[in-house]
């Protein structure tokens, strides 16, 4: 063996550590939920409404708080997101304007969802008059995914070759019927990945739900878009902080909960992803 | 009426930014002919050819002068998917849409608004009948269209022109990079379309031009040098510049 097979050997061998290395926390992390909690994930928990101080009963009302906000979160970000996103990438022209709206959506991913929150909370709750309700968390939760939705589906439009653009404008396509035919077909995949990433972290932030939405102790559902909702980040931290003597397995089985929601959307996303790509023939 | 122009430009000046690569550029072009256009890289060519259906102004820092006339309208004052429908391009490679054989030549029909599945089916298969594809590919139309060779894709792109029925045919080195046999498919397709479609050939291989065109235009340095029946060009050239370029002393 020469020295560059060694050199290559080495470098292979520290890269695949380091993947290790990133790996394994993330594994133990749902290993330790899935061990501490799988236990008191019984049928009741995941259907029955809390009871005793919630010390006893489920979760149901905050599984439902959560996908209702999640679904909320969509709504108001997915359309909006990708419209952003189609406009800048195939109307925009290059000036001051829309630099400084790109220069925004960058900015604004790095925002702690804290400041959404107090955002959501004056803005929808207080000068709205929506109250604490699930609009107003929604649409918190919805600006707060804004940029990540944008940032992704601008890269997902700008890497559909540009020759699929020429060919339909010169087959006499308008530049709607180019996008819509030619460029969003393609971009979609790029576009769910980024979506659904943005819905996930949605799903999990407690703070913009903080004093928007989330309620302490409602054991019922939700009977308008003007109620409020437990929602399970909220609840976990409830329930592990802020009530005492409440059995840590539970916060543990509201935590594997809530990852078995994120998982179960990144599920339909891989699933919904593979379908458009089989789309594209190559 | 044979000579009749069809399309017409006048005082054509093209720049992109503050490069100009068009110069004053006079050209009637004959309903009907097959105008071929040859010249050295950078002489305008293909910037001549793009301005013709507007896709020059796809490009930002793009400005134009001067007029360009299909039949008695400006075609500024034609919407431009309306001129693109009229006149149509084939670009110097294939491309080709990933989807399938059938769904590429519909494409056209289907973004001018005709969606009867009768309609469009016969469409597609008199376009690929037209670009001498159709034998080759009837059985698999369902396929996806990146899986056929270099030439049949090239065929394809002109089928799925043809299938929006332009009156113009503009093609920019169609055959640059196809071997031979797929380049000489090509050319018998458009000696067949000559009866219906007005076409314009820029190449770089002078004796394509000399082969398939019966009108030859000499672009050199964004200027035209010199235009007339493909035969004399050749042969007794006016300028001497052509002379130097088609016997290989410069380009």
């Amino acid at each position: 063996m020469n020295g560059a097979m060694i050199r290559q050997r080495i470098a292979f061998s520290v890269l695949g550590l380091l993947t290790l290395a990133i790996v394994v926390p993330i594994l133990f992390v749902i290993v330790y939920i899935v061990v501490n909690g799988a236990g008191a994930v019984t049928w009741e928990f995941l259907t029955a409404a809390p009871r005793q101080g919630m010390k006893a009963g489920g979760i149901f009302p905050a599984i439902v708080g959560t996908i209702l906000l999640v679904v909320g979160t969509m709504l108001f970000s997915l359309p909006l997101g990708v419209l952003s996103a189609v406009y800048l990438v195939e109307y925009a022209h290059d000036n001051l304007f829309t630099r400084m709206i790109k220069l925004s959506v960058v900015n604004l991913s790095g925002i702690p969802s804290i400041v959404y929150g107090l955002f959501g909370f004056t803005m929808f709750v207080m000068l709205l008059h929506l109250g604490t309700s699930i609009l107003a968390g929604s649409l918190t939760l919805g600006i707060m995914s804004l940029p990540v939705i944008i940032t992704a589906s601008k890269e997902a439009l700008e890497s559909v070759p540009n020759t699929y653009r020429e060919i339909s404008l010169s087959l006499g396509a308008t530049k709607w019927q180019t996008v819509r035919y030619c460029v969003l077909p393609y971009a979609i995949p790029g576009i769910l990945t980024g979506t659904v990433l943005s819905l996930s972290r949605a799903a999990g932030e407690t703070a913009p739900i903080l004093f928007t939405v989330a309620a302490f102790y409602l054991p019922r559902l939700p009977h308008s878009v003007f109620d409020q909702v437990m929602a399970l980040p909220y609840h976990l931290y409830v329930i592990s902080t802020q009530v005492p003597n409440i059995p840590l397995e539970l916060s543990f089985a509201t935590a594997l909960v809530l990852v078995g929601l994120v998982f179960l959307m990144n599920l339909v996303s891989i699933i919904l992803r593979a379908h458009y790509r089989k789309k594209r023939l190559w | 009426m044979v000579d009749e122009a069809i399309i017409k430009t006048a005082g054509l000046n093209a720049c992109f930014g503050t490069l100009q690569v068009l110069k004053d550029i006079d050209i009637e072009v004959r309903r009907n002919e097959i105008l071929g256009i040859i010249g050295p890289s950078n002489s305008g060519k293909t910037t001549f050819l793009r301005a013709l259906n507007r896709l020059n102004y796809l490009v930002r820092n793009y400005s134009q002068t001067g007029e360009i006339f299909l039949g008695s309208q400006e075609i500024g004052e034609i919407r431009d998917n309306i001129l693109r429908k009229r006149i149509g391009i084939i670009f110097a490679l294939p491309q080709v849409l990933p989807v399938t054989i059938f769904e590429n030549v519909a494409y056209g029909p289907k973004v001018h608004g005709i969606t009867n599945r009768e309609n469009v089916e016969w469409i597609v298969e008199e376009a690929l009948k037209k670009a001498y594809l159709w034998d080759e590919v009837k059985d698999r139309l369902d396929q996806p269209a990146v899986r056929l060779s270099g030439g049949q894709q090239q065929r394809l792109c002109i089928a799925r022109t043809l299938a929006v029925g332009p009156e113009v045919i503009l093609y920019d080195e169609p055959c640059s990079g196809l071997d031979p046999i797929s380049t000489a498919k090509v050319e018998d397709a458009m000696q067949q379309l000559k009866l219906d479609y007005t076409q314009i050939l820029v190449t770089n291989n002078t004796k394509q031009a000399s082969r398939v065109s019966e009108r030859c235009a000499f672009f050199l340095m964004g200027e035209l040098v010199e235009l007339g029946p493909t035969q004399q060009l050749f042969t007794k050239p006016k300028d001497k510049r052509t002379d130097d370029y088609i016997t290989g002393r410069f380009g």
